[in-house]
């Protein structure tokens, strides 16, 4: 993990605080008095990745910015879960437009802040898989090739959730989705070779494009607030599993998060003008079957007589990962 | 000071005397010198304190413009035809929202089969998104509707759309009496947000809203519409005042006194039609003509008033709803309830074409004598049609399928080739 | 501002909607029991002294390690600790250095010459405690705290029991012994040497005792039936060692063979060793599965060159030889003769087979009871004989420091119980926190840190501590290296994981709370718990 070394303290810089640190080495959700940025009374599901996602992305945006940040939401669970008429739940200035125009309409809002001479005003969009590599992907490739100051936030539940879990192109291979059910010869989603937005961020050779997840707090923390210190276009894509889409216990939503990184499938990375500058290495590599088992999804691939090729092509996917992004380098120890 | 120019001309500078703070473009014709016009003036520092965003479509233009309206910034885009449509869903809402952001429609054409010369289609199909729509007539007004335009939606806090004829007007030289800032500063204050984006006192803006507060909602766009048909002419009145043009209001009668026929139109071709109800006038005619300014919302009383005890009202319109005829004459019918009054449409200057005097005076002759159709489709090629529909009737496909495509399809080579 | 009707929504007003109402299952915070403190025979609250110790809070962690074992720097070196067997740790990499890291905490306490506090109030009662071995004192030291007056009659000139004239010095350096003794005797504890008890009746009347903790230890040396030659020289392992430590000469010869296959045999040999033996060889009639002595001092044995005959019996022993016979185990793991014998130089054969109790001052004591050879105890550590209780190696109990101080707390209470005319209840334990119950993936990979030894060449002639104390930075890595197994640490993963806020946070040191108005009872807390110390439990309707 790039995010700076702890002195061991049995948990090291794994959970999210400790009572022996040093208060500057304390994550923002460590924080009694973190933002909470997205707050309590939500209609999220029950353990949901994606508020909880949210709130550790935006909380350490909030604090990165002191305070001054601006966010632009695309249609979706998060949208919908957190600002359902009269209620809302974000602590901050926030607006939802479209499912596809977030990008853009951050934009707008950086336009308006530089031309008022708010330059500490810092602004976040923010979408899920589908507002982010589907429909929302081509505002969100205007942003970056203008090199807009914007922060987008991708939140990856890996389908369209909202609507009731469809595939999207973020949908792994296999995964049974609504629209790819689990029936016939290649039941689930099909295998193509998948759209990496992260990779299409860096082929915009913007400032900063990093991946993270909700099963690791610190490396997210830290790629936020590192993705907030800069100006220009900013791309950080963080995992958040969806206990209902993915047929998952609510209570297991870090688990199989970290499960992901730890089979490869979920590679954590940063980039800088479009060349990686650092990845975070699998601690305990774990076969790709741990993860999928956790998941009704793929429930299909180990029904008795399923075919076995699947989970070997899964797996394939994940050592592609490991090798390509160099997964398995030395461990540091914290 | 009057000066020859090119009307978008005309219109970028009237646009750059507004002040807009963040102006967002995508290329479609007849709106690109409008903001070629804009670009130009914000590189060379002429139009300072202003973001100009080249953005990679018209749905991120409006997009641009929804964040920057919603951070407080005025904001300006324009397009035409396609571009409308492409940016449809943020149309909508950029109204509901009630985000005060003016967009320029280059009217033009909607293809299959594509198009580029002027008609209503395109910000017809846009009439019912809660946007203020208002039709220049003139290049002058054109230019000052802009003015006017910004004034409305910051008053209400509602998008408005300045319609301007592609090519008749925007690629039109003539004079047009550019105003100074002064004078466009005095009437248009700085933009002063009815809500905002800021973190210092933040909200959450664009919630879902469920049945239980949907139509009151929606409600309120309507009234909030309504109310510009009161706010328009006041603010119109006061643009006259003080700039001396008499631009903008509901709607503009021309020698409608006494008038038995009345033609209603919208945009530029009233110039025309002023022409024939002039010449008519002189051969002892009782007709006059009116312009509607202000089609959203729209203003059914003023119209009433002005047809008066007129016998026949004739719609000239540039726009048809295939199935039924008319879409203009659809209100104006509606202005007319309760009347007797025979109203007839006329669908004329489709994709740019021409309406020519001649063709004005046999349709309002023709309405006269008693013997107009009460949907005409003004100067169409009768014969080229008649022989079209025949040729499709023998050609009707029957026998086994497959054969009569292929059938056709060879046609088709053939034709191609 | 003027805020649209419906669309546009005042910031934080969903705290209105109390989500809390949508649960079937709800969080609860729990202490559950960690094993090391569940297998420790002193109840010792291991994991709560090593929770200050992670922070450097030393003082703290020692003065809560001695809430239940006042001899820190002794059992960091002599306790065999079961501890780190349990240790949920192990599972995972080595289990925590428990022992080093109390040795370091006693070592401190005596360099800092930290004392304990003295009682709050005085009972006015007087208890006898006979013997001043690890029991005997534990019980002391727990007596006074409870504010009775305590006497220790002990039959030797110097205070300690096996611990002096048992485990060799170069184990428990006398100075450390004689510290923490000492501190127990600062607290108000008289400890009356030479006095050996005879009859207990009589002693316990001339005292006007109002109770006695009985804590004399097995003394007499087991014999084996040798048949010996008149030049042959067959020495006791206690005698010895006794002798090493007053300072009595011992004459061993070069060649030394130790009979048995215990502790005692070890450090005998170890010991023969160190006083100029060039041979010392353990014979002991089982396989080295099978022996009792404790792997680690096996292996500290064998280092310093010490021979083990396995399967083997003395058969007879000479002037300058000894015959042994190779033994098999049977089916059921017994030793069986083979006829195979061998002869062996030896200059001398020293017995170390176990001891027994010498009970006979108890003869004119009414009611006690005795099986086995040793004495029977209820469950409140009491004899048959009212306000008369025993501990430590004179019950039926595994024979270790540990376990001698762990009887000398409970009987401590008992008595104090029995005192105030009731009987001791121990508070319930909580549930043991195996290691499934954690998550472990949080915990750092940190390898065990182990302590240096001294250099062969010394402790093959000096009787100076074998293993090396662990410095502060070495003993607080340790320390952190617990996993706090069912106990919160404060690691602020329920409060970070909780999707919905509902984990309030109060303060250093004052843990968290649920708020179920908000809580889902998604369950995360608790699966992110590091050290399982969150249970889901219906909702209660
Ligand atoms: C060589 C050897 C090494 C050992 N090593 C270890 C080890 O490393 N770790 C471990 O945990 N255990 C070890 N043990 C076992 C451990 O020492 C004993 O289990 C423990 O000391 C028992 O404590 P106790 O208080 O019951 O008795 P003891 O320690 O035996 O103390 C009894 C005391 O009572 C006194 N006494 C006896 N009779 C009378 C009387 N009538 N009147 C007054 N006083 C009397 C004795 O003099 C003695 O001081 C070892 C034992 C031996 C022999
Ligand atoms: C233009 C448009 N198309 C479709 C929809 C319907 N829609 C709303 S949310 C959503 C799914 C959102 O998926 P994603 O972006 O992955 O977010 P998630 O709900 O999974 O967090 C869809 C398809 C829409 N609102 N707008
Ligand atoms: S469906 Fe998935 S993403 Fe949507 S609220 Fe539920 S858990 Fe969260
Ligand atoms: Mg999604």
């Amino acid at each position: 993990m790039p995010a700076p070394l702890i002195k061991f303290y049995q948990t090291g810089t794994f959970t999210i605080g400790n009572r022996l640190l040093d208060e500057e080495a304390l994550s923002v959700q460590a924080d009694e008095l973190r933002p909470n940025v997205l707050t309590s009374g939500h209609r999220a599901c029950q353990g949901c990745g994606e508020a909880l996602g949210a709130r550790y992305a935006l909380d350490a945006a909030m604090r990165a910015a002191g305070d001054q940040i601006i966010v632009a939401n695309a249609t979706g669970c998060l949208e919908v879960f957190s600002t359902p008429y009269p209620e809302s739940s974000w602590r901050v200035a926030w607006m939802h437009s479209l499912f596809g125009n977030a990008a853009a309409v951050a934009t707008g809002i950086a336009a308006a802040m530089k031309v008022k001479g708010r330059p500490n005003v810092r602004v976040i969009a923010q979408g899920g898989d589908g507002g982010t590599t589907d429909i929302g992907l081509g505002c969100l490739s205007g942003m970056f090739e203008r090199n807009d100051d914007v922060l987008y936030i991708c939140y990856d539940n890996e389908a369209y959730m909202n609507t009731g879990v469809q595939r999207s192109s973020a949908t792994p291979p296999a995964a049974r989705t609504a629209t790819t059910p689990a029936v016939g010869s290649q039941p689930g989603n099909s295998f193509g070779h998948g759209k990496s937005i992260p990779l299409i961020a860096m082929a915009h050779r913007i400032p900063y494009a990093a991946t993270a997840s909700v099963a690791d707090l610190r490396d997210l923390e830290y790629k936020i607030n590192k993705a907030m210190r800069i100006h220009g276009a900013r791309y950080v894509h963080v995992h958040v599993p969806c206990p209902l889409g993915w047929g998952a216990d609510p209570r297991d939503t870090v688990r199989v998060a970290r499960l992901a990184i730890e089979t490869g499938l979920f590679p954590l990375f940063e980039a800088e003008f479009g060349n990686i500058t650092d990845k975070t290495s699998i601690r305990h590599l774990k076969p790709v079957e741990e993860y999928l088992r956790l998941q009704k999804r793929f429930a299909h691939l180990f029904h008795s007589g399923a075919d076995q090729q699947w989970i070997i092509a899964i797996q394939e996917i994940a050592n592609r990962n490991i090798r390509e992004f160099g997964l398995l380098a030395e461990v540091s120890h914290a | 000071m009057l000066k020859q120019v090119e009307t978008s001309r005309a219109i970028a500078e009237t646009v750059a005397l507004c002040r807009p703070e963040v102006i967002c473009a995508y290329p479609i014709t007849p709106q690109t010198h409008i903001v070629e016009a804009l670009a130009e003036m914000v590189g060379a520092g002429q139009l300072q304190h202003c973001e100009f965003i080249n953005v990679e479509s018209e749905f991120a233009a409006l997009s641009v413009a929804i964040g920057a309206s919603a951070a407080g910034a005025r904001a300006y885009t324009a397009t035409a035809s396609q571009g409308l449509l492409f940016m449809a869903e943020a149309v909508y809402n950029a109204a509901g929202l009630g985000l005060p952001i003016v967009m320029t429609i280059g009217n033009r054409a909607i293809g299959a089969p594509i198009n580029i010369w002027n008609d209503h289609s395109d910000s017809m199909s846009m009439r019912d998104a809660g946007w203020i729509q208002l039709y220049a007539e003139t290049p002058q007004e054109s230019a000052d509707l802009h003015i006017l335009a910004f004034r409305v939606a910051e008053e209400l806090s509602c998008p408005v759309m300045v319609c301007v004829d592609g090519f008749v007007l925007t690629h039109s030289y003539e004079p047009v009496d550019l105003v100074t800032q002064g004078d466009v500063d005095a009437y248009l204050p700085a933009f002063e947000p009815r809500q905002v984006l800021d973190p210092a006192d933040p909200v959450s803006i664009g919630a879902m809203v469920g049945p239980e507060a949907f139509l009151e909602v929606r409600y309120l766009a309507h009234h909030k519409q309504l109310r510009a048909l009161e706010c328009i002419p006041e603010l119109s009145q006061e643009f006259r005042e003080r700039f001396g043009h008499a631009s903008g209001g509901l709607l503009r009668t021309y020698r409608t006194e006494g008038a038995e026929t009345i033609v209603v139109a919208l945009g530029s071709v009233n110039g025309t039609i002023q022409e024939v109800v002039d010449d008519l006038r002189r051969e002892g005619s009782a007709i006059g003509s009116v312009s509607v300014c202000c089609y959203r919302p729209f203003p059914l009383a003023a119209l009433r008033a002005a047809i008066g005890e007129a016998k026949r009202v004739i719609v000239v319109e540039k726009s048809l709803a295939p199935g039924i005829g008319g879409i203009l004459s659809t209100d104006v019918r509606t202005a007319l309830s309760h009347t007797s009054i025979p109203l007839f449409t006329a669908i004329a200057g489709l994709g740019g074409r021409a309406i020519t005097k001649a063709s004005l005076r046999g349709l309002f002759k023709g309405a006269e004598a008693g013997v107009l159709d009460a949907l005409t489709f003004l100067d169409l090629h009768t014969e080229l049609i008649q022989r079209h529909l025949e040729r499709e009737s023998k050609r009707r496909r029957s026998g086994p399928p497959a054969e009569n495509l292929l059938a056709d399809i060879r046609l088709l080579a053939a034709q191609i080739g | 501002m003027h805020k649209p009707f419906a669309i546009t929504l005042e910031v934080g007003s969903s705290l209105d909607n109390h989500t809390g109402s949508w649960r079937t299952e709800r969080p609860v915070y729990r202490d559950f029991l960690p094993p090391c403190n569940h297998a420790c025979p002193a109840g010792e609250d291991i994991q709560g002294w090593l929770y200050y110790a992670e922070a450097g809070e030393y003082e703290k962690a020692w003065r809560k390690l001695v809430e239940n074992n006042p001899l820190s720097a002794i059992m960091g070196r002599a306790c065999y600790h079961p501890c780190e067997t349990a240790c949920n740790r192990g599972q995972l990499d080595k289990a925590v250095n428990i022992h080093a890291v109390e040795r370091f905490l006693g070592d401190l306490a005596i360099e800092r010459n930290l004392q304990f506090e003295p009682p709050a109030t005085k009972s006015g009662k007087h208890v006898l405690v006979v013997g001043s071995g690890p029991s005997g004192l534990s019980s002391a030291y727990h007596l006074a705290r409870l504010g009775h007056q305590v006497t220790i009659y002990e039959a030797e000139s110097k205070p300690g029991g096996m611990m002096r004239y048992g485990i060799p010095q170069y184990r428990l350096p006398r100075a450390i012994l004689d510290a923490e003794i000492q501190r127990i005797e600062n607290m108000g504890v008289t400890i009356e040497l030479n006095k050996k008890v005879d009859n207990l009746a009589s002693t316990m009347a001339e005292g006007r005792f109002d109770a006695a903790f009985l804590a004399v230890g097995a003394h007499l040396a087991k014999r084996a039936y040798i048949p010996a030659g008149d030049a042959s020289k067959i020495l006791d392992a206690l005698d010895l060692l006794h002798g090493v430590e007053t300072g009595e000469p011992v004459q061993l010869g070069r060649r030394v063979i130790v009979y048995g296959g215990g502790n005692t045999a070890l450090d005998l040999a170890r010991t023969a060793k160190r006083l100029g033996a060039t041979e010392a060889l353990v014979v002991y009639r089982r396989t080295r599965e099978k022996m009792p002595a404790h792997e680690s001092e096996l292996q500290e044995a064998l280092e310093e060159g010490i021979k083990i005959k396995w399967l083997s019996t003395i058969k007879a022993s000479g002037k300058s030889h000894i015959l042994i016979e190779k033994m098999r185990l049977d089916e059921s793991g017994f030793p069986q003769p083979t006829g195979e014998f061998e002869s062996i130089k030896a200059d001398c054969v020293v017995l170390a087979l176990g001891q027994d109790v010498d009970l006979s001052f108890l003869d004119r004591t009414a009611g006690i009871e005795v099986v086995d050879g040793v004495v029977k105890v209820d469950s409140q550590m009491m004899t048959g004989h009212p306000g008369i209780f025993a501990g430590g190696d004179m019950v039926p109990a595994e024979r270790t420091v540990t376990t001698a101080v762990g009887h000398g707390k409970k009987a401590a209470r008992c008595v104090d119980a029995f005192l105030r005319g009731t009987s001791y209840v121990a508070a319930p334990k909580n549930p043991v926190a195996d290691f499934n119950r954690l998550n472990t993936w949080y915990y750092s990979d940190a390898p065990q840190v182990v302590q240096s030894t001294l250099d062969r060449a010394r402790r093959e002639s000096t009787f100076a501590e074998v293993v090396h104390g662990l410095d502060e930075k070495s003993a607080l890595f340790e320390a952190r290296r617990c996993l706090s197994c069912g106990n919160c640490f404060e690691c602020d993963n329920c409060y970070g994981v909780c999707p919905d806020n509902a984990v309030i946070k109060l303060g250093a040191g004052k843990r968290f709370e649920f708020n179920y108005e908000y809580c889902k009872g998604c369950g995360l807390c608790a699966a992110e718990c590091p050290c399982g110390a969150i249970d889901m439990i219906p909702e209660p309707s």
